[in-house]
């Protein structure tokens, strides 16, 4: 496979795609899924052999307002329809070539404004199954020009001066990491995919593999070519059988492309992938964890140094990055070198993908630059607190990070500044929660996942957590007292300090963030014996007085 | 690797080293034969080739699973691959399976039990004919999806993680299936529904309860 192969195959792509009037997609991400997408797809084949139209029907990945789902576009217009079921299917094949189904026509000109699709810009648009729809937006070029234009060298130098942070939530500098394992010494290295994406409350390493699975195995190549490994893992959840099924589908024809496999573009460059299923681990999400992992033993983290770019799989130096830092590879290559550096904050460039849930008027998958004021992501791309209710806080980082409270929204979302705001960035999880949501009772739910997930490992974080739960239970069922509270702070200290992985090492941040800004709620608890949010039950519930 | 040996190939380690089939057999007390004639070849300086033990029985399944692990050689990095095989196949993980898995990857039963206990996926204990799993990550939890397993629980007289007493229902929790957005999120039979009410949650369960 050559460049102007690969550019045949867009070139025949598009001819044939030249053939319909109209493209209608329909998401079948899970979300849309879960309201019978696949029903609606099948009701819209009907409906259009019916009509006799030249249209291409689609199925896609995410389009990102999942609250809005399904959701069906029809191009060229871009007519975004919201809550469609089979039942329309019919109204908007009959619609094509006239005027738009009002009743079904979505305006989120507001949710969209905002955002700026990099990661996602194919979700949504190509067949994930389709290797040549992938081909088609420019799909495998970065690769077949780095290995026949750049040397290695040169490849870890763009992608140190693209300024691109791992998006795994830790924010290592990815340029700094790919040196790290070129230099080290070693005829056979391994570039690991991390798809565990561990973090409740998040899915964007999910659409992205379900929705351009090539994206990510085209950065893997790169990054393989870059520090001289010939062989590759996707590490992904066994939760998410979609997303293994679509990067199987896409290993098999990037093979047969020979995209993957021996002498990669006829260079001597070769490389291939290999899937390898999670369990149902949290702490597998931790480098030395999951290389454990694949090597099929228990997720037991190691202590570090020796780190995996020097020592890793099966003790070979590996480079392991997530499926979103991946995902960013290609288009780097793709555009001219300054590019990506000019979007983001000072030290935090390039966008960031986000899962906004919670008590949110639009939930879905969002990008946007980083940079961007937390306020802009909730007030306008997300719609806003629904009616009725009051913002509280958001939650970022999953369990390793912690709650920003209403006053500190105009907070510009970067690595650097969530971390001083005691919260971290995390894979993307961004959780909105309401008056309706008790803080207490939230950092019990974080600490009694870190207790259930911990290793067992190493103490501070095996006892460490479950005293935590312990606390924090009392003081939610109103028998905490004071003293517990100093205690509750003097552990979290230990705990952070003294873990092994970065598990325990953050476990903590979501009570000494909630005890931070929300330390009113957690004396309510303790003194009034009164839940503020109406969550907790609390045993001697005792009336307060106006 | 450990204390373990690190086989001078380690992408496909487990076709060598054949020693290590030692230690499975002095665990296994009943394979004193084996260890005999092994005595014999490292004596004699002849190494025999490894030779998968038989599978357990005539169920057609067991090849699948020993279709996995041929897949990769019998190397002893497919131990969480063929679990899954197996639990795919048979539902969960058993004794004899997990032996048997152990005993052709030539990996310690206890390093295979404790592998199979430590990732919740493994599930060594018979799921119900129906299996319906609330989701507990961050979003759902947020929007009440504990009221849900506790009105679950209180319907079918179980708690979370056990299996009604007909072997019908079991009920189960996941930490986050990914359709957050969707949340509170159940699975009925592995089908994702969204915005699930304690109405709709019990009625469904109803309509197994009849079948």
């Amino acid at each position: 496979m050559t460049i102007e192969e690969l550019e045949q195959i867009a070139k025949s792509v598009s001819q044939e795609n030249e053939k319909f009037d109209f493209e209608v997609n329909v998401c079948m991400d899970l979300a849309c899924l879960s309201q019978h997408a696949d029903q609606l797809k099948d009701a819209l084949s009907t409906a259009i052999a019916a009509s006799g139209k030249k249209v291409l029907l689609r199925k896609t990945g995410c389009m990102g307002p999942c609250s809005s789902g399904p959701l069906v576009r029809v191009d060229p217009q871009q007519t975004l329809y919201h809550h469609v079921d089979a039942g329309h299917a019919e109204a908007i094949v009959s619609s094509l070539g006239g005027e738009p189904v009002p009743d079904l026509q979505c305006d989120l000109n507001e949710h969209f404004d905002l955002q700026m699709r990099i990661v996602l810009e194919n979700a949504g648009h190509i067949d994930p199954e389709k290797i040549d729809d992938y081909i088609a937006r420019d799909g495998y070029q970065a690769l077949l020009t780095v290995l026949t234009e750049m040397m290695p060298n040169g490849v870890i130098h763009r992608i140190a001066e693209s300024g691109l942070r791992g998006r795994g939530g830790g924010g290592y500098p990815t340029g700094l990491k790919w040196s790290m394992v070129a230099k080290a010494s070693g005829d056979l290295k391994y570039v690991v995919c991390n798809g565990d994406e561990g973090d409740p409350g998040a899915f964007m390493d999910r659409s992205v593999m379900e929705g351009d699975p090539h994206r990510v195995i085209e950065g893997m190549a790169i990054a393989a070519y870059a520090v001289g490994a010939s062989k590759g893992f996707i590490y992904v959840r066994a939760e998410y059988p979609t997303a293994v099924s679509r990067l199987t589908t896409a290993l098999r024809e990037a093979r047969r492309r020979g995209l993957l496999g021996n002498n990669i573009g006829n260079t001597p460059f070769s490389f291939d992938v290999e899937i390898r299923l999670g369990a149902g681990a949290f702490v597998c999400g931790e480098e030395t964890a999951l290389i454990a992992s694949i090597e099929g033993r228990r997720g037991n983290p190691k202590p570090r140094p020796p780190y995996p770019a020097v020592s890793g799989l099966w003790g070979k130096p590996t480079l392991i990055n997530n499926v979103e830092t991946f995902a960013n590879i290609a288009p780097i290559f793709r555009k001219e070198s300054k590019w990506f550096a000019h979007m983001g904050s000072e030290r935090s460039k390039g966008t960031k993908v986000f899962a906004l849930t919670g008590k949110i008027t639009h939930t879905g998958l969002v990008e946007v630059p980083l940079g961007i004021k937390l306020y802009q992501i909730i007030e306008n791309i997300g719609g806003g607190v629904p009616e009725g209710h009051t913002f509280k806080a958001v939650q970022t980082g999953g369990p390793s990070g912690g709650c920003i409270p209403a006053n500190m929204l105009g907070l510009g979302v970067s690595y650097d500044a969530l971390m001083a705001a005691g919260s971290i960035m995390g894979s993307g999880g961004m959780i909105v929660m309401d008056d309706t949501s008790c803080m207490v009772n939230v950092a019990r739910f974080f600490i009694e996942f870190c207790m259930t997930e911990s290793c067992g490992k190493c103490i501070p974080c095996r006892a460490g957590t479950a005293q935590m739960y312990t606390l924090l239970t009392r003081i939610c069922n109103g028998s905490g007292t004071m003293e517990d509270l100093e205690l509750l702070e003097g552990l979290c200290s230990t705990v952070k300090e003294a873990s092994l992985c970065g598990l325990g090492q953050t476990a903590p941040n979501p009570v000494l963030s909630t005890l931070k800004y929300f330390r009113n709620e957690y004396i309510e608890h303790i003194v009034h014996k009164r839940c503020p949010a109406g969550v907790c039950n609390l045993e001697a519930p005792v009336e307060v007085q106006a | 690797m450990g204390r373990y040996p690190t086989p001078s190939d380690p992408y496909h380690g487990g076709k060598k080293a054949p020693a290590r089939t030692t230690s499975i057999d002095k665990e296994q007390g009943a394979e004193a034969p084996s260890l005999c004639i092994l005595t014999v070849c490292i004596r004699e300086g002849t190494v025999p080739a490894f030779t998968p033990p038989p599978l357990p029985s005539d169920d057609k399944r067991w090849k699948i699973v020993n279709g996995t692990m041929r897949k990769s050689g019998f190397a002893r990095y497919a131990l969480i691959e063929t679990l899954h095989t197996v639990q795919s196949s048979f539902g969960y993980l058993d004794d004899d399976s997990i032996r048997f898995v152990a005993r052709s990857l030539r990996i310690p039963l206890s390093q295979a039990y404790g592998v199979a206990t430590f990732y919740h996926y493994f599930s060594l204990k018979p799921p119900g004919k129906h299996t319906m799993t609330v989701c507990l990550g961050t979003a759902c939890y947020i929007k009440g999806s504990d009221k849900l397993v506790a009105a679950a629980a209180k319907r079918l007289g179980i708690p979370q993680g056990q299996t009604t007493k007909d072997g019908n229902i079991s009920l189960m929790t996941a930490r986050c299936v990914g359709a957050c957005s969707r949340a509170p999120v159940a699975l009925f039979d592995g089908e994702v529904a969204g915005e699930m009410s304690a109405e709709q949650m019990l009625e469904r369960l109803e309509r197994w309860a009849v079948e």
